[in-house]
């Protein structure tokens, strides 16, 4: 393969104000994480940790295998979405490694809120599910929550993928021997009681996981029964008497550590196919992405020095590289995993649509996973580009991202807008992973341009009715609209909606893909079957 | 000189006899238990014969299945080492009434010597000085009782016909007294077939200084100067060396003098060595004299330059001694440590299983190894825990210290609990330095040696965090080599993505936080991995640490009510009755593994449901011994 030669100097003063201005938004981005770490806050920690409970972290750290990483997902999600504070949407989710095996982790946090389901707890719960079946990872759900938000109840109850999805699911997952374990480690109560119940093995913590569908409060209204907790769904209750659950756990420790042992003897080989080779570390360091990225979204660069930062020792070799040139397409290993890379560098044409649809199939014909580093404004516009059939060559690149049935994987590292989100892979074409650097802005089209075409609509109607609008007054009216498309297209707010499955250090991007990319490979790779292509 | 001896011992010993008698052109049978059937010594030897099953009342003590393999093999003599049937009277007379020369003293000094009062009776006469004690035939408890009462407390009980700190017990208050009587002669009886025990006043803080001599059949005595084996614990030998430190030439050559002196009184032969309580103001009491060539006889050849055996072996066959007094001179010192499969935190349980790992320091003119296994080897319960002696020589004490020190670090064993660390911690004491040794040394630094002092753990978090985190990255290449995809970034051991991932870790069993990723720092520490977690080997001692593994709660299946067999052994007796209410704390039953007694206590108050086994039955560690159950109100 053909090592990437960089141009970047690190010494200029161009590369250093990039760099400062990459840090400062990836200082932000670990200054919101570490506020997230901390779940529902020192006092309601404590008064978690004074039961002789693990907080969820702690959970996850010592399910783990000793020093396992942990690709965590979302952990900004419901961030200033609601009226109240609820840190991760009061659930944590990732991948990490049990008993020698990649599975999906996903553990409510009591010290929110009680852990109890808002809408975005609900949508980061079935992501993860979502996750678990694409790539067939083992799900282990660490279940300590009150159930459903109860003021929330209308987004989160009644529609498809609201709560029921979580135990459809489990059982559509079960059925394709995608193992469920569950651990009851505090409240699993009503529709939260499936979750064990639905559950290939279960494990519930004497005197403190409970299960019912009913607590006693309400049980106490319905029929006059005065029962404890414990007599109703405790875990010597349900796992000797009702069989709800399997195995008795003396604690949070011994919960986990039954779960590891519920792991490893699932009896899973990972199928591993491929021509995978030694990961070898980038010639380049990743760090110096930084530097790289203009602080200006506006000023182009070349995306290969990106590509440099990430691939296995630098080493690309590029398919067309002389056709369509606004679209890198090549081929480079990540952690030794051969990967495809498709990498905006400008606009698209009809030329780089047509060149990525070719290196779309050619990677779905040899099974080698896709890697989209999206950093679009859009297809282009304009009569000439239009009459050559633009939306055609656009849609060929569409259906052959919706149609290829191999792993992608999506990092928005600028912008993403129009159109060019789907040719490259948006949430919508169900990457496998898709996550956002900090610098990066997603939304319909960029914010100049949504407040001039809409200050050209209102300027139209103004001269229809013979009036001036002053340049002050257009202005005036462009602000909120530019103000308003940058709030929403940033890549918190997208975040905190679940749009992505987070956002990373840019410096991180090679890890977090082969982490991904590793996780992925946990299913097998099938044989495509295109749409049909507009010529 | 012989043409054939048989060697009637096993493990080190044997191997040490049997090297001298091959430099010496004599030909060796070795004689061998069902467990040793592939020993070291019996590689070693010209020829070997087996003599029974594992358990050494059925093999190694049986005189006359190695009279008769003595017998069938042709050798003129019989060498028994240590231990086993080395100072049995009875064999001594087997021996001969077979023709076969007793490569040790006549029998009759054996016999004078066997009864440790009888000893003290005829040393009495002699003009040795004795330790006030009572050594009579009487051996009624009340009257020992008495005796002890008499001289004040603490005394020491020791059985008569006693060795290696068996049927010993120290009392230090009367109302003690009658339970350590009973234990002493109960373990008297298992180990000796024999439980008269003598009294003496139990003098604090002595040294135990020892005088190696030698006499020969025409009437020549001499000594080999003194021995230093006051490091003790459990009244056996950890570190012995020789010189003594501070010994001065009058000192010496007043107990060498009584030394001879005793061994005239009885007309000894061949090797023998006079123990003596060596009192802070220069006082000497003779304590026994061991009528056998002693385990830490390798100390007294490196200062001396001789040969002990080959010397045993020359009077044995009637030659005079090789040497006169005056042509013994003392050159430089020696230390000989004792390495063990035994677990010094665990108040030196002795400790079984396969030596998945041994690789002793180099041998040089310096570093002298004797042992009797090799690597794959295993320690069984049937024998003397005992890996290896490790013995240094050096021009001074204080180099061959170093010396010492330095071996210990290199010292690599794994598969079993062994006490390389303790002996580590030992030798870099400030005190040990200072030759400040007595045999109460390790008691009065305890905290020292077993580095639980706050400063010793402090220093080693941040280091045993850094082994921590190496290990693990080892365990990732591993991890990483062993797979299918050993590409894969999960094999990382980092925590990466994890915040604020504390290692815990236990470090001399305390417990300490270290922050995963803090910086790197360099130390010139040794880091060995074990079956528990890791061994620490740094410039201010030895660390056992290992990760905290989680406490999982009782096993609920179980609940509280299970006691397991600490070690394999055997069940002596129960000491409670069925159903009958008992205090947290008491003995319920005592076990006897590696010839040492173990008490299973009582968890809590409450009362034995059922023993699952009786008195003389053989138990696997880890099994349920009884069933128990707490008294409500006692439950958490």
């Amino acid at each position: 393969m053909a090592m990437i030669k960089t141009k970047v100097d690190p010494r200029t003063t161009e590369f250093a104000a990039n760099a400062k201005a990459m840090l400062s938004q990836v200082n932000d981005l670990n200054t919101v994480l570490k506020t997230i770490y901390q779940g529902g806050g020192e006092k309601a920690c404590a008064r978690h940790t004074s039961r002789g409970k693990l907080l969820p972290r702690e959970r996850i750290q010592n399910l783990l295998d000793p020093g396992s990483p942990f690709l965590e997902l979302s952990a900004l999600a419901a961030m200033n979405v609601y009226a109240e504070s609820v840190p991760a949407a009061g659930i944590i989710t990732g991948i990490g490694r049990v008993s020698g095996q990649e599975c999906m982790l996903v553990a409510n946090d009591a010290t929110v809120k009680g852990g109890s389901y808002y809408p975005l707890t609900v949508k980061k719960h079935l992501r993860a599910q979502a996750i678990a079946a694409e790539n067939h990872l083992p799900c282990i759900y660490l279940v300590d929550s009150g159930g459903a938000n109860l003021p929330h109840q209308d987004e989160v109850f009644p529609d498809r993928d609201h709560f029921g999805r979580i135990f459809f699911n489990q059982a559509n997952m079960s059925a394709r021997n995608i193992p469920q374990i569950a651990a009851v480690m505090g409240s699993c109560t009503a529709g939260g009681a499936y979750v064990p119940a639905m559950a290939d093995e279960s494990i519930i913590v004497k005197d403190q996981g409970t299960i019912f569908l009913a607590g006693p409060p309400l049980v106490k209204a319905a029929t006059g029964e005065v029962v404890t907790a414990e007599e109703l769904g405790g875990g010597d209750v349900h796992c000797r008497t009702s069989g709800v659950a399997d195995h008795l756990a003396n604690n949070d420790h011994h919960a986990l550590d039954l779960a590891r042992r519920a792991v490893a003897r699932l009896n899973r080989v990972k199928p591993i196919n491929g021509d995978i080779r030694e990961a070898v570390e980038p010639a380049y360091d990743s760090r110096e992405i930084y530097g790289v990225v203009p602080a200006d979204a506006r000023k182009s660069y070349d995306v290969r020095e990106v590509i440099a930062r990430v691939v296995d020792g630098s080493d690309f070799d590029e398919f067309k590289a002389l056709y369509g040139t606004t679209l890198v397409c090549g081929f480079a290993r990540i952690s030794g995993y051969p990967v495809g890379i498709v990498a905006n560098n400008g606009i698209l044409f009809g030329e780089s649509a047509q060149k990525g649809t070719h290196f779309i199939e050619l990677c779905a014909q040899r099974k080698i996973p896709l890697v989209f580093l999206q950093n679009i404004t859009g297809f282009m516009v304009g009569k000439q580009y239009e009459n050559n059939g633009i939306a055609k060559h656009g849609a060929k690149m569409v259906t052959a991202v919706a149609t290829a049935n191999i792993p992608k994987f999506t990092i928005i590292i600028g912008g993403s807008f129009g159109a060019g989100n789907y040719g490259m892979c948006g949430r919508a074409y169900d990457p496998r992973f898709m996550f956002m650097w900090p610098n990066a802005r997603i939304s319909v089209m960029g914010g100049e341009q949504a407040a001039g075409v809409l200050a050209q609509v209102t300027r139209d109607k103004y001269e229809r009715d013979g009036r001036n609008w002053s340049a002050e007054d257009e202005a005036e009216y462009k602000q909120p609209i530019i103000d308003s498309y940058e709030h929403q297209g940033h890549p918190y707010f997208a975040s905190a909606r679940l749009w992505d499955d987070g956002v990373i250090d840019p410096a991180d991007t090679r890890m977090v893909l082969g982490l991904a990319i590793a996780a992925s490979h946990n299913r097998e790779i099938e044989e495509t079957k295109f749409g049909l292509f507009r010529m | 000189m012989f043409s054939k001896i048989l060697i009637a011992n096993r493990g080190e010993i044997a191997c040490r006899i049997i090297k001298t008698a091959q430099a010496m052109n004599i030909a060796t049978v070795a004689v061998y238990s069902e467990a040793d059937r592939n020993a070291l010594h019996v590689q070693m030897a010209d020829e070997s014969v087996f003599i029974g099953p594992s358990a050494s009342s059925e093999s190694y003590l049986v005189g006359d299945n190695i009279v008769q393999a003595a017998l069938e093999t042709g050798a003129e003599a019989i060498h028994p080492g240590y231990g086993f049937l080395s100072e049995n009277a009875d064999f001594c007379r087997l021996c001969a009434a077979n023709n076969l020369i007793f490569i040790g003293p006549p029998v009759e000094a054996v016999e004078a010597m066997g009864s440790k009062s009888a000893a003290k009776t005829i040393m009495a006469e002699a003009g040795v000085p004795l330790v006030p004690g009572y050594h009579g035939a009487d051996q009624s408890p009340d009257l020992i009782k008495q005796a002890a009462n008499d001289m004040g407390y603490p005394v020491l009980l020791k059985a008569a016909a006693g060795g290696g700190g068996k049927g010993m017990r120290a009392v230090y208050a009367e109302d003690e007294f009658d339970q350590a009587l009973e234990a002493a002669k109960r373990e008297a009886r298992n180990s000796f077939n024999d439980d008269i025990m003598l009294v003496e006043k139990y003098l604090l803080t002595p040294r135990h200084v020892e005088i190696q001599v030698f006499c020969d059949a025409h009437g020549n005595a001499l000594h080999l100067f003194e021995r230093d084996c006051s490091v003790q614990r459990r009244h056996q030998k950890v570190i012995e060396e020789a010189p003594a430190p501070g010994m001065s030439e009058t000192l010496r050559q007043q107990m060498g003098e009584a030394a001879i002196k005793a061994a005239l009184a009885i007309n000894y032969q061949g090797a023998g060595t006079v123990e003596f309580l060596l009192d802070t103001q220069g006082q000497f009491y003779f304590m026994e004299m061991n009528a056998r060539l002693q385990v830490e006889h390798p100390v007294t050849e490196m200062i001396s330059g001789q040969d002990l055996v080959e010397w045993q072996l020359r009077v044995a066959c009637g030659q005079p001694l090789p040497c006169s007094q005056n042509q013994l001179k003392i050159n430089g010192h020696a230390f000989e440590a004792r390495i063990y499969a035994e677990d010094p935190d665990c108040d030196f349980l002795p400790a079984t299983g396969q030596l998945t790992v041994l690789q002793p320091p180099a041998e040089n003119a310096y570093v002298r190894v004797d042992t009797g296994v090799i690597e794959g080897d295993e320690v069984s319960m049937y024998y003397d825990p005992m890996i290896a002696k490790l013995i240094v020589w050096d021009i001074d004490r204080d180099r061959a210290l170093q010396r010492l020190i330095q071996a210990l670090s290199e010292y690599r064993i794994a598969g079993l609990t062994n006490n390389i660390g303790f002996l580590y911690n030992l030798a870099t004491t400030a005190a040990f330095k200072a030759g400040e040794v007595n045999t109460g040394f390790i008691a009065q630094h305890e905290q020292e040696i077993f580095r639980q002092r706050s400063l010793d753990i402090a220093y080693a978090i941040p280091i045993a965090a850094e082994a921590m985190a190496s290990l693990r990255e080892q365990q990732a290449l591993d991890s990483a080599n062993h797979s299918s995809e050993p590409n894969s970034p999960w094999h990382l051991k980092n925590s990466w993505g994890l915040p604020n991932v504390q290692l815990q870790l236990q470090i001399q069993g305390q417990r300490a936080v270290f922050p995963l990723n803090r910086s790197r720092r360099s130390t010139s520490s040794t880091v060995v991995s074990t079956d528990l977690g890791f061994d620490l080997f740094t410039e201010n001692g030895y660390f056992r640490c290992c990760e905290v593994k989680p406490n999982l709660g009782e096993n609920v299946e179980d609940g509280m009510n299970s006691l397991k067999a600490p070690m394999n052994g055997t069940l002596v007796a129960l000491t409670v009755e069925i159903g009958s209410p008992v205090l947290k704390g008491d003995t319920l039953l005592v076990m006897e593994a590696m010839k040492m007694e173990h008490a299973i206590l009582a968890p809590a108050d409450g009362q034995v449901l059922d023993f699952f086994f009786q008195p003389g039955e053989l138990v696997d560690g880890g099994t349920e011994l009884l069933a128990f159950e707490v008294n409500e109100n006692e439950l958490p």
